[in-house]
């Protein structure tokens, strides 16, 4: 029994230290090829780096039928997009001042980050 | 047709159709690098794409793919409306998908739990049984990789890159499940015989109901953008352009700045632009919500998206594609849908870390049931853990939001209310204050001669005819308003000569061989008229807030002319309205204290004040938030900016699509009050719309998943059913967006008061 609820306490551990502790790497973003793709409840990447006051385009690939996925918002800027399934969207940036910036589908399952430096 | 479709630039974009590999990219560029004149041919392997430069026609660039083995065609523009058709055709094809998995899982498993439930029992005791059970849990397997295989895929792809979703809980849970039954099918000795019970039917219809629940919310979610998609078939798809003289129907895309466009009766305008010949009505209230047809002529301004009435009009485009005002206010809705007002953010900050939450408090079930529970222990933790895993639903919570803002800012726009962000919304909904302003908001903004009392043997359009010419000089605002009015009537213009304005005071002219003077009281008695008869009359007006002009023909007094800003009808009608949702309403004006007092007096404003600078309107709202109060500025969106940017809530009002829509937080389109009311009105029904929502999936989440863990075990023996667990996940977001659509039979208070 204590094996088990040791087996237990290491797994809830586990759960925090991968989906909470855990810090992906960050992908530089300097090509306005380069594709975040949207599929199973993923932005791949993740986490983008931007250069400082230089307007971008970020290109969506959506995979993902689920309605969830059509939308991304980035809050702070007030900007949203639709993602076509199957296509490459584009969402404008503006130039930004440095900062950590969230883009998101609606209910917050797709995650990413953009860090501006 | 073609001529009009040759890229006349350089540069031709295509779409490559059959290029299944990245190895393709260097045949397809090949290919289109041999033809000559070509200087350069990229692909973009991701979205299919070929960008080509060079002065060479689309046609044998076409060819040269279709030689190399793939297909190629001229890629243009997307419009709105075929974007939108391409998703909902995705989107019903999802929709079958989700079907036809849902079907298939709930065709297998609902056997299997009616045997659960009445015949037979799910436990493995003897050989038979447990080579029957095996045949069983196979095909379950089965069901779980046809119909299920989204959510397994996704749960371990998003694990992998340290993130958790829906998926992640439906895999768990229907894993869980099945791989403890495969467990009692296999090897049933090494757990004690009461445990023995298979749990097969569970994860066949928990995958089947979530499908289920999925493609029913999909099919919901498409009616939340009903709005929008009634603005985008405004859209026309042709239009009828003058080229070489000729009228020549050409796809709406095509059309260029300066383009001459026929419109006949009936028709819809399908870019912006200027009248230059023709008039008509035109029904403007898919887009303003105005339910009155407007007259254009020459020179006014038509909308793409309005329906020509009665006349025939030819207008110069004057903005196409993404610039017209349709476009723009399609493009502002469906940003403003994804905005969130702050009542979602706590949400938005539990949906973050709901998943993780939930598979830790699956395992803390599961310890518990394993260290405190009765037998067979076993049995009980997995179904207590896999029940939970399935019950939590962080849609409800992550979809509450969202939906109510999508039909609720798509409502407003319907009718002719544009919100622009969450904000806007959730402010709007708790106005204490609104602060008009007078001219343009309660009033037209275009003062008129209201009255023409006749004084001596001239005419009532004689008076209005050569006032009118001798106006014709000036430039004054009330020489405006006598010439506005003048052209209502259609009165022809004479010739003036000898004009002469006398500051504060008069004109005077000389129209048809007649002397005319025109002006206040001062200005006679200087020019020895007599109208001591009639200064009563004239004082009469001066306290309705009009403004008394005298008018001499040769010397004696003819008419007196009202000068006044008319009150736009359903003013009254929507201040009482607000006063009626204890909102405090309060006018500023620039004018004169008279004028202003009139007004507000007939308008029963709880406070005016006059005299005001534009820049004075921004401190007097300051000192209003001073007071605690939640103030909105309703002004023009011109001269009124500094109020409005500083107000809570800033409201431009205009008539018909020439609004400053940039310059405010919700735009009034419709240019009356009573829109002002609708606007509050709908920001209020969203907002318990979104409350409702949360309310309803906080309630869920935290009844449902103390309930699966089994804390009602103990005292009353209650234990929730995998496949009641995920029913219930089914529904709980369906309901958020069913109740999100309720708002689409939101129906405008004032302005069906009003007519």
């Amino acid at each position: 029994m204590i094996l088990i609820n040791l087996i237990g306490l290491a797994l809830i551990v586990f759960i925090v230290w991968w989906f909470w502790i855990y810090q992906e790497k960050t992908v530089e973003f300097d090509d306005e090829n380069q594709v975040i793709k949207v599929a199973s409840g993923i932005y791949s990447p993740a986490r983008l780096t931007l250069k400082a006051d230089q307007a971008v385009k970020l290109s969506f690939l959506r995979e993902d039928e689920s309605a969830c996925s059509e939308s991304v918002l980035i809050p702070a800027l007030g900007i949203s997009g639709e993602l076509a399934l199957g296509k490459v969207s584009q969402i404008s940036l503006p130039p930004l001042p440095k900062g950590e910036y969230a883009f998101h589908c609606q209910m917050q399952m797709y995650r990413g980050l953009i860090l501006v430096e | 047709m073609d001529k009009l479709k040759q890229n006349p630039d350089k540069r031709h974009q295509l779409i490559i159709e059959g290029a299944g590999c990245a190895s393709c990219v260097g045949k397809i560029e090949g290919a289109l690098n041999r033809v000559p004149l070509v200087n350069s041919a990229v692909m973009n392997f991701v979205d299919r794409s070929v960008t080509v430069e060079g002065e060479v026609c689309v046609d044998s660039l076409i060819q040269a793919v279709e030689q190399a083995g793939y297909h190629a065609k001229v890629a243009k523009g997307q419009s709105i409306q075929e974007s939108q058709d391409e998703k909902e055709q995705a989107d019903a094809q999802y929709y079958k998908k989700l079907m036809a998995h849902s079907y298939f899982a709930l065709a297998l498993g609902l056997p299997l739990m009616f045997y659960g439930l009445f015949i037979g029992d799910m436990r493995v005791s003897s050989l038979t049984q447990q080579f029957a059970w095996l045949v069983v849990g196979l095909v379950t397997l089965g069901v779980m990789l046809v119909s299920g295989k989204h959510f397994y895929t996704g749960a371990f792809r998003s694990f992998k890159n340290h993130s958790a979703n829906m998926d992640t809980l439906i895999a768990l849970g229907t894993g869980t499940a099945w791989l403890y039954s495969m467990v009692v099918v296999l090897a049933p000795n090494i757990l004690p015989e009461m445990a023995r019970h298979v749990y097969f039917e569970a994860s066949m219809m928990i995958i089947g109901l979530i499908n289920l629940g999925l493609a029913l919310e999909l099919r919901a979610r498409g009616k939340t953008s009903a709005a929008v998609k009634r603005l985008i078939g405004l859209e026309a798809k042709t239009a009828n352009v003058m080229r070489d003289g000729r009228e020549v129907k050409v796809d709406i895309a095509h059309v260029q700045l300066g383009d001459l466009i026929k419109i006949r009766p009936g028709e819809k305008i399908p870019v912006d632009g200027i009248i230059v010949e023709g008039y008509s009505s035109l029904d403007e209230s898919m887009l303003t919500g105005e339910p009155m047809p407007v007259s254009k002529a020459t020179n006014d301004e038509v909308a793409a998206g309005t329906l020509n009435i009665s006349g025939s009009l030819v207008f110069k485009a004057t903005r196409i594609g993404k610039d017209t005002a349709l476009a723009q206010i399609i493009h502002l809705v469906k940003q403003a849908q994804n905005a969130k007002p702050a009542i979602g953010r706590l949400a938005d900050v539990i949906a973050v870390y709901f998943v993780p939450s939930v598979m830790i408090l699956a395992v803390i079930t599961a310890l518990v049931w394993l260290n405190f529970g009765p037998d067979p222990v076993v049995a009980f933790a997995i179904a207590s853990a896999s029940t939970l895993l399935i019950i939590a639903c962080p849609c409800a919570l992550g979809l509450a939001t969202p939906m109510s803002v999508m039909v609720g800012v798509g409502k407003a726009a319907e009718m002719g209310v544009l919100i622009r962000n969450g904000e806007a919304l959730q402010t709007a909904s708790k106005l204490s204050v609104v602060v008009l302003d007078k001219t343009g908001t309660i009033t037209q903004g275009k003062p008129l001669v209201t009255d023409i009392d006749l004084l001596g043997e001239h005419s009532k359009l004689q008076v209005l005819s050569l006032a009118a010419s001798l106006e014709s000089g000036s430039e004054h605002p009330l020489a405006m308003a006598i010439l506005n009015s003048g052209a209502e009537a259609s009165v022809s213009l004479s010739p003036l000569s000898g004009f002469n304005a006398i500051s504060g005071m008069g004109v005077e002219g000389e129209v048809d061989g007649l002397v005319l003077l025109l002006g206040n009281q001062r200005f006679m008695a200087e020019k020895s008229v007599d109208i001591d008869a009639h200064v009563a009359l004239a004082q009469g007006y001066a306290e309705q807030a009009k403004t008394p002009l005298y008018f001499a023909i040769a010397g004696k007094l003819a008419a007196i002319l009202a000068i006044s800003d008319p009150i736009k009808a359903d003013s009254l009608a929507a201040i009482q309205a607000l006063q009626a949702r204890n909102i405090k309403v309060v006018m500023l004006t620039g004018d004169n204290r008279v004028t202003a007092a009139a007004v507000a007096k007939a308008m029963a404003v709880d406070e005016f004040i006059a005299e005001v600078l534009p820049a004075d309107k921004a401190d007097k709202i300051k000192q209003l938030q001073a007071k605690n109060e939640v103030v909105a500025m309703v002004g023009d969106g011109i001269n009124d900016a500094p109020a409005l940017a500083l107000a809570n809530v800033g409201f431009a009002i205009g008539t018909g699509t020439d609004v400053a829509i940039e310059s405010s937080d919700i735009t009034l389109m419709r240019g009356s009050l009573s829109s002002l009311v609708d606007a509050i009105d709908i920001s209020q029904a969203t907002i318990k719309n979104i409350k409702q929502n949360l309310f309803g999936a906080f309630i869920y989440n935290t009844i449902g998943i103390p309930l699966a863990a089994g804390v009602l075990y103990p005292f009353l023996g209650i234990l929730l059913s995998p496949v009641i667990a995920g029913a219930a996940m089914a529904l709980s977001s369906l309901t958020v967006v069913t109740n999100a659509n309720r708002l689409r039979f939101f129906k405008g208070s004032a302005a069906g008061e009003k007519l």
